[in-house]
């Protein structure tokens, strides 16, 4: 890169700091170690009991204490830790001093079970209890705690307030596209000049009782429960479904300009995000495949790039039948004959879908590919889907030279998101 | 000066307490009298949603059901805000039309909560007990129902917006950054056109019990957000749906919209809320916008939600702003996520017909003087700094 400006002569955006935590441990080098040699996540919960679920497996962090468990408090835990991660590698800015905004892509708040037990305990109704007598307890004023960590905004407040980031900070939520959308906004506010600098976190802990179910009434997870590192399968004909997990991803996004003028390392480079909604179903994707067709596209004509020019896909592959199946419609429309050939590999076959953190999560991932010239494998890859004929670098990682890549991320609502990142 | 990709609001859906659509809303304000349910949450009084004709906006009753109130609402508003930028149906504009969405989430299954809050305490294995009624007992659509962005999906099904399609959460300022990150893309040509706005139903008892939890709602009998002041403050909520279509100029022009005003400046910020801190950012934000700022002609519509300390403050800032004011929280009750568009949308409305209407209560000041500008604030009732500028178009 000889210029510090795009195709458009907009500020090339890179990525100068990463964290990242998933269920297969805290850091770069330990996630890289264990992604790159197939190991999975997965594991048996032990976080809430689980009788009569169908599902009993999950990638929860279960090795990270909070004081208080509940989402929204090791959501921010794992942010934290991550955020460290990535600004120390960075060398941005001083402790406690960011010099650009927070970009949050957080799971959707809301008070748990524990709360509302404990709330119920605290109203001495006896047998029936109603929101009425949750209510009367809650004018107590003792927890008065619970009504900040359950706004939708404190996760952010407190980051921004423990890291010094500037202005108000935006918490985003595009379901399982979160952390594409996070990372996506940066990028626009670095290209309109608005900032040199921005702090992009994806980041999710909600495996608990009610989140598990809703997902399981929908009919989205795998319950294929022993042994629980088997149930990830992505692209294998014998796919059921997703595993949920809980990760968190940091990324300091920065113009290269910026980059340069400090002496940064460049880890890789934010070419181009394309996005399109889709209106066809609430979870479905259109049969025909077009508004992933239309958001892979858009990424690449945004990064100025060609079908051609890429080298490797991170797919969503979150293990649905419908997800990879129209994963694949749409690779194989915008690659063309290419698509069977071009390495497509599932991390969530090794960590489980980190839902809201995936996309931050993946698109460290696809820099470290990139950086480290090896493809993590998609493994349980046992029965070749003979509908989906992909290159999913089957159950061992595969050294190549990839120059780019895209990293796909969708989500319920019609949320489509891809990102292509390119070798700095 | 007038400039291309300035960025105007050209269309305008607002359902609230005070009725459905912007000119029912003027007509409200101008002859007010304040629209309250005390009975149904008692001691809380709310601001009760108007009745839609829901399938005005939403044609198929297959949606409306997979819909819960706070989706309806957004839904609702959201088609009201294109018909009224004239670009409904106009399926080639939409597919390019970016969306973002201010919206906590949605409503419970309060009977299925109410029984196992029950039952568990008395259950012989009270974890195998949850598990088995909420997998028993939930109904799988109502997930979808609550997830945050899915007021944006059901938006994208309904009305086809799918260019882009993004949610912000975090109470008020999820509102202010959703209009100033539009306006913020039309101005540097990473769209020209947006629909943005939020939704949040007020008629529900868990989130009358998350704000009790903080102390912060306001007992029977009502009054309005100024004069709540001399007796401890509070927020009486309100259900509100609020969208703006908000487009370059050049956009606007080419297609033949006329637009409501055009949105000069906008400022977000946060702060600790130490003493005089949210009023620093507001005078740092009002400084930046000074360029644009004309006294003579200005009113504030105030995003105030009654909340005691946050309200003081803004009220003291205001007075040094001296210029007449009104809180839309009095009319329409403190909303949170949709409640910086739903301030924008009354400012837009005053801009456009160069008057404001007449004060909510006693303390508010009239105004004489043609109406040129609106100053709007968002001050969150825990976090987070708005200011706005509304100049005519």
């Amino acid at each position: 890169m000889t210029k510090d400006t795009d195709h458009l002569g907009r500020p090339i955006v890179v990525v100068t700091g990463m964290g990242v935590i998933t269920s297969l441990g805290q850091g770069q080098a330990d996630n890289w170690k264990a992604l790159t040699s197939g190991v999975s996540g997965i594991r048996r919960i032990s976080r809430f009991p689980i009788e009569g679920l169908r599902t009993t497996i999950a990638g929860t962090v279960d090795f990270v204490p909070v004081e208080e468990l509940s989402a929204p408090a090791l959501s921010q835990r794992l942010a934290e830790l991550v955020i460290e991660e990535a600004v120390a590698e960075s060398g941005i800015g001083r402790v406690g001093d960011f010099p650009g905004p927070l970009l949050l892509a957080l799971p959707p708040v809301e008070m748990e079970w524990a709360q509302r037990f404990a709330l119920a305990a605290a109203s001495g109704a006896n047998d029936t209890v109603t929101y009425d007598d949750l209510i009367r307890a809650a004018g107590s004023g003792s927890f008065e705690p619970w009504y900040r960590r359950f706004l939708f905004s404190s996760v952010g407040e407190n980051l921004a307030e423990r890291f010094g980031t500037k202005g108000l900070p935006i918490a985003t939520s595009t379901a399982c596209a979160s952390g594409g959308t996070a990372i996506q906004l940066g990028v626009e506010a670095i290209r309109r000049g608005e900032t040199d600098a921005a702090l992009v976190v994806g980041t999710d802990a909600s495996v608990n009782a009610e989140s598990l179910i809703r997902f399981s009434l929908l009919s989205a997870l795998s319950t294929r429960n022993e042994p629980p590192s088997s149930a990830s399968r992505p692209f294998s004909k014998d796919r059921e479904g997703f595993v949920m997990a809980e990760g968190a991803g940091a990324l300091v996004l920065e113009s290269l300009a910026s980059a340069r003028s400090r002496g940064a390392t460049v880890l890789g480079v934010v070419q181009g995000c394309g996005e399109v909604a889709d209106g066809f179903h609430r979870t479905r994707s259109s049969p025909d495949g077009k508004p992933i067709i239309a958001c892979m596209r858009n990424a690449l004509a945004d990064a100025g790039l060609a079908p051609e020019d890429v080298g490797y896909i991170n797919a969503h592959g979150t293990g649905t039948p419908e997800n990879d199946k129209m994963e694949w419609v749409g690779v194989s429309a915008v690659f063309g004959e290419r698509a069977g050939s071009i390495p497509m590999s599932s991390n969530k076959s090794m960590i489980g879908h980190s839902l809201t953190a995936a996309g931050t999560v993946e698109a460290i991932f696809t820099v470290l590919t990139i950086r480290n010239g090896l493809l993590p494998p998609t493994i349980n890859y046992d029965i070749p889907d003979p509908l989906l004929p992909v290159d999913c670098v089957p159950n061992v990682a595969r050294a190549a030279s990839v120059r780019h890549a895209i990293s796909n991320s969708f989500g319920f609502g019609g949320q489509n998101v891809c990102l292509v990142l390119g070798a700095a | 000066m007038a400039h291309e990709r300035d960025a105007l609001i050209t269309g305008i859906g607002i359902v609230s307490c005070l009725g459905s659509g912007a000119d029912a809303h003027w007509d409200a304000l101008n002859d007010f009298t304040p629209v309250v349910d005390t009975e149904s949450f008692k001691p809380f009084p709310v601001h009760p949603l108007a009745p839609l004709d829901l399938d005005k906006q939403i044609p198929k009753r297959g949606d409306q059901r997979q819909m819960e109130a706070w989706q309806r609402m957004g839904v609702f508003a959201a088609g009201l805000a294109l018909d009224s930028a004239g670009v409904k149906g106009n399926t080639e504009l939409l597919s390019q039309m970016g969306m973002i969405v201010a919206a906590g989430g949605g409503e419970r299954d309060y009977a299925v909560d109410t029984a196992i809050l029950s039952g568990y305490p008395k259950a012989p294995n009270p974890g195998a007990y949850l598990n088995e009624h909420l997998l028993g007992d939930l109904r799988p659509t109502l997930f979808l129902a609550q997830l945050s962005n899915l007021l944006a999906g059901n938006i994208s099904i309904v009305h086809g917006v799918i260019g882009s399609s993004r949610t912000f959460m975090g109470e008020e300022g999820s509102g202010a950054d959703a209009v100033r990150i539009a306006c913020a893309r039309i101005a540097a040509g990473q769209g020209d056109i947006m629909l943005v706005g939020g939704s949040y139903n007020a008629q529900r008892p868990d989130v009358l019990l998350h704000y009790e939890m903080g102390g912060l709602l306001r007992r029977a009998p009502f009054d309005g957000v100024w004069a709540r002041q001399s007796s401890g403050g509070g927020m009486v909520l309100g259900s509100v749906g609020c969208f703006l279509v908000i487009e370059s100029r050049a956009h606007a022009a080419e297609r033949g919209a006329t637009a409501f005003g055009h949105i000069a400046a906008i400022r977000t910020d946060r702060c600790r809320r130490g003493p005089g801190e949210a009023t620093a950012n507001a005078r740092a934000q009002f400084e930046a916008m000074a360029a644009h700022y004309d006294p003579a002609g200005a009113e504030v519509i105030s995003g105030a939600s009654g909340a005691a300390a946050p309200t003081a403050e803004e009220q003291a800032f205001l007075a040094e702003i001296g210029r007449p004011v009104r809180a839309t929280a009095t009319a329409l009750g403190h909303s949170l996520e949709p409640s910086f568009p739903a301030s924008l949308a009354l400012a837009a409305l005053s801009v456009q017909r160069g008057a404001l209407f007449g004060p909510l209560e006693a303390t508010e000041q009239t105004m004489t003087a043609p109406l040129t500008q609106a100053l709007v604030t968002s001050w969150g009732h825990w976090r987070g700094e708005a200011l706005a500028l509304v100049t005519a178009a």
